[in-house]
């Protein structure tokens, strides 16, 4: 069964494994993950092949990405200079604390009551809405699915579609107990709801906070994509526009965003555009009727530049478009949550222990994976996504494994580096197969039984070597 | 089933690895890919004396303990002749496409190239060579089959294709199953450190198989096998599992141990 709203918070495992079992005994989950996954993966290939050759496209933005991070802090200040010529002005944040306390300073000075949000993983990055809320301010999250998450006191569990594992019953009972009438689940009707809910937020907010999905050099721009029209509202409408900007977030020109936008939604959600492309540089002008007085942004390091120049900085290429994820085999089966990261998926793999290369559940992360390959083979930017994975086992495992996993894995290499050892051990494997399938067993082999007999293969049982 | 065609091989060395997975459960798939060799003209010989090409400690981590193995296998395969055949996706990309970093550095380095450049996988080997052609066709065989396409193969490699060219060859029409490229959750380790995870991916393409009224299923890993016939069994499930080794060498299981031994 769902979890109703009114269901007491549920304490979450430290490791993968455990939370990953408990998403597997969450039917309704798996099959709102799975289904909500084959749609977008339909999409993408669909609208990939409305590209006269995505190949080349990709490549294309790839080297786009990649000249972007070989010259990042140049190009960021070129950026500000021409976003501030504009009016604009722009903070940079080392990390999480000093994002929150640049937005809390623009929120005090500004006496804000309500903040109205577009769909920011930056601001999960930093835990925006729980310091806001700590310092009296509201928050109301305006994209559908954040709007959601945050009625169900949840975090997204997808880059894209926060609210993927959410079926329409869900919503049912998540908006009739925020409207205190019966609301769905017509999905007609449960957006009506959002929308006339959400109305009067975008018109009595003090602050509209929002991400940016890729700002340009060249003209001091932040491009925001999104299909609800919340996030034009949030950057248009309140008198203060706080973007916040992961600082790998941009390209040098506008021919340059054409290739990634023509990319983005594609692979995302299988459009060959989104519905809005806010391309934003500066506040309102002299004489103009729309658009904030102010507009901020937030540049957040928070851990990236520790990856550039390294083996792993084209993870910081990723321009957050969910294809990983949605191709994923092992998301698809536990859904984002089960990561327990602001990203999940593989680039959540990936990027988790980067970021944070002392936690230890970032570091296991690498282990959520089969390494069938399937990221890296949808990525539009080509990141090498379960090569990296791989490496960041190498990085971490000698370290976090146990000393019996150590002594397995040196006792195994020492016997099968001689012919006798290896000869001795097959054998002894193929002899005692029928024994293993009968005795208890617990590690590696009672793991396998658990959920698998071990084959009899019976037919080459009666062979011996050639 | 027809008589065995000869052909294409004229009698030029090849030498087959066998892998450490075949060798622990299921060493009649290095026999038939023996025997299928050997029909096919080739003076295929198994390689004495390699043991694994490093890849679970390699994926786990290890990269020391997976260097410690694999030169052994280096060394054994240095020693061979021709082209080195691999009847596994997984072990060829390995030696194809990681031992130039796991070597690297290493005294070995130059051998683990040269063997990497020696190796093929097995249905990559058949077609490249145009052998489809030469395999013995057979009739009678009504199982309708689908193929799984092994991620390493597949992502690794670039096979999937040749698989199909070589079933179509012998008379082996597939049915295509929409998770064929998806990950059976074997991946090594993984299979055993996620356990119900690597079953769950495992429950998808098998619901997917018994969907699509297959009831045999060919793959170029044994592992990823060993993987789907193991959670098979558990669900009782009627599903047949077929190396493409097995299902090529054209002979039914006891024909092909008798010529195996006869050898």
């Amino acid at each position: 069964m769902t979890p109703t709203v009114d269901s007491p918070p549920v304490s979450v495992p430290v490791h993968f494994i455990d939370r990953a079992d408990r998403a597997l005994h969450d039917e309704q989950l798996r099959a709102a993950v799975r289904h909500a996954t084959d749609l977008l993966m339909k999409g993408r290939q669909v609208a990939l092949g409305g590209l006269e050759d995505s190949d080349v496209v990709r490549d294309e933005a790839r080297r786009i990405r990649s000249r972007v991070l070989s010259r990042l802090p140049d190009i960021l200040d070129r950026w500000a200079t021409n976003l501030e010529a504009r009016g604009g002005h722009v903070h940079w944040a080392t990390d999480a604390d000093e994002a929150v306390e640049i937005i809390l300073d623009i929120a005090r000075r500004r006496g804000a009551r309500l903040l109205v949000k577009g769909k920011s993983m930056a601001s999960e990055e930093i835990h925006l809405n729980s310091a806001l809320e700590a310092r009296g301010h509201e928050v109301v999250e305006t994209d559908l699915g954040e709007f959601i998450i945050q009625l169900a006191g949840e975090t997204p569990s997808h880059l894209i579609a926060p609210a993927i594992h959410k079926d329409r019953y869900d919503v049912e009972k998540l908006f009739t107990a925020d409207a205190g009438h019966h609301v769905g689940p017509d999905i007609t009707e449960e957006a009506g709801y959002a929308r006339r809910r959400l109305r009067s937020s975008f018109l009595e907010a003090d602050i509209g906070i929002s991400g940016v999905n890729c700002a340009v050099a060249e003209t001091g721009t932040i491009g925001l994509v999104e299909n609800e029209g919340n996030g034009r509202l949030c950057t248009s409408v309140p008198p203060v526009h706080i973007a916040i900007m992961g600082m790998e977030r941009i390209v040098e020109t506008w021919e340059d965003l054409d290739v990634i936008l023509s990319l983005l939604a594609r692979s995302a959600t299988g459009q060959p555009l989104s519905v809005y492309t806010n391309l934003i540089t500066g506040p309102k002008r002299p004489g103009e009727l729309d658009g904030p007085e102010e507009l901020h942004v937030v540049v957040l390091d928070n851990g990236r530049s520790a990856a550039l120049g390294t083996e792993y900085a084209e993870i910081l290429n990723c321009i957050r478009c969910g294809a990983c994820l949605n191709v994923c085999p092992v998301y698809r089966q536990v859904g984002g949550h089960a990561y327990d990261s602001v990203y999940g998926g593989p680039i959540g793999a990936v990027l988790t222990p980067l970021l944070n290369p002392a936690s230890p559940g970032g570091r296991e992360l690498p282990e959520a994976s089969s390494l069938c390959g399937a990221c890296a083979e949808v990525c539009p930017v080509r990141i090498p996504l379960d090569d990296m994975l791989l490496r960041l086992r190498h990085r971490d495992a000698r370290a976090d494994s146990s000393r019996m996993r150590r002594l397995g894995f040196s006792a195994w290499s020492w016997l099968w580096a001689t012919r006798p050892g290896y000869a001795l051990s097959t054998a002894a494997a193929r002899r005692s197969r029928g024994l293993a399938s009968r005795l208890p067993s617990r590690g590696w082999l009672g793991a396998w039984r658990e959920f698998r007999e071990i084959p009899p293969m019976g037919r080459r049982d009666r062979r011996s070597r050639p | 089933m027809s008589g065995p065609r000869t052909g294409g091989g004229d009698s030029s060395p090849v030498t087959v690895f066998s892998t450490c997975t075949v060798d622990t459960v299921g060493p009649d798939v290095a026999t038939c890919t023996l025997n299928l060799l050997r029909r096919l003209g080739f003076d295929a010989r198994l390689v004495r004396g390699a043991t694994c090409c490093g890849q679970p400690a390699w994926n786990s981590g290890f990269g020391t303990e997976a260097r410690r193995v694999a030169r052994r296998t280096v060394k054994a395969l240095t020693r061979t002749e021709g082209p080195i055949i691999v009847p596994s996706g997984s072990c060829a990309t390995m030696i194809v496409h990681h031992w130039a970093e796991l070597f690297s550095g290493d005294r070995l380095a130059r051998s683990a190239a040269a063997v990497a450049d020696r190796t093929e996988e097995l249905s990559q080997f058949l077609d490249r060579r145009g052998l489809a052609d030469s395999l013995p066709e057979r009739t009678g065989d009504t199982a309708s089959t689908t193929v799984h396409d092994s991620c390493h193969g597949l992502r690794g490699l670039g096979i999937k294709g040749e698989s199909r060219r070589l079933l179509a060859a012998i008379g082996t029409p597939v049915t295509e199953c929409g998770t064929a490229e998806r990950c059976c959750g074997f991946g090594g380790t993984f299979s055993v450190k996620m356990p119900a995870v690597s079953a769950a991916m495992a429950d998808e393409k098998l619901d997917d198989m018994v969907a699509s009224g297959v009831s045999r299923v060919v793959g170029g890993d044994l592992s990823c096998l060993m993987q789907l016939e193991g959670r098979a069994r558990r669900r009782g499930l009627d599903l047949e599992f077929r190396h493409l080794a097995e299902v090529l060498d054209g002979a039914d299981p006891d024909q092909a141990a008798t010529e195996g031994d006869r050898r």
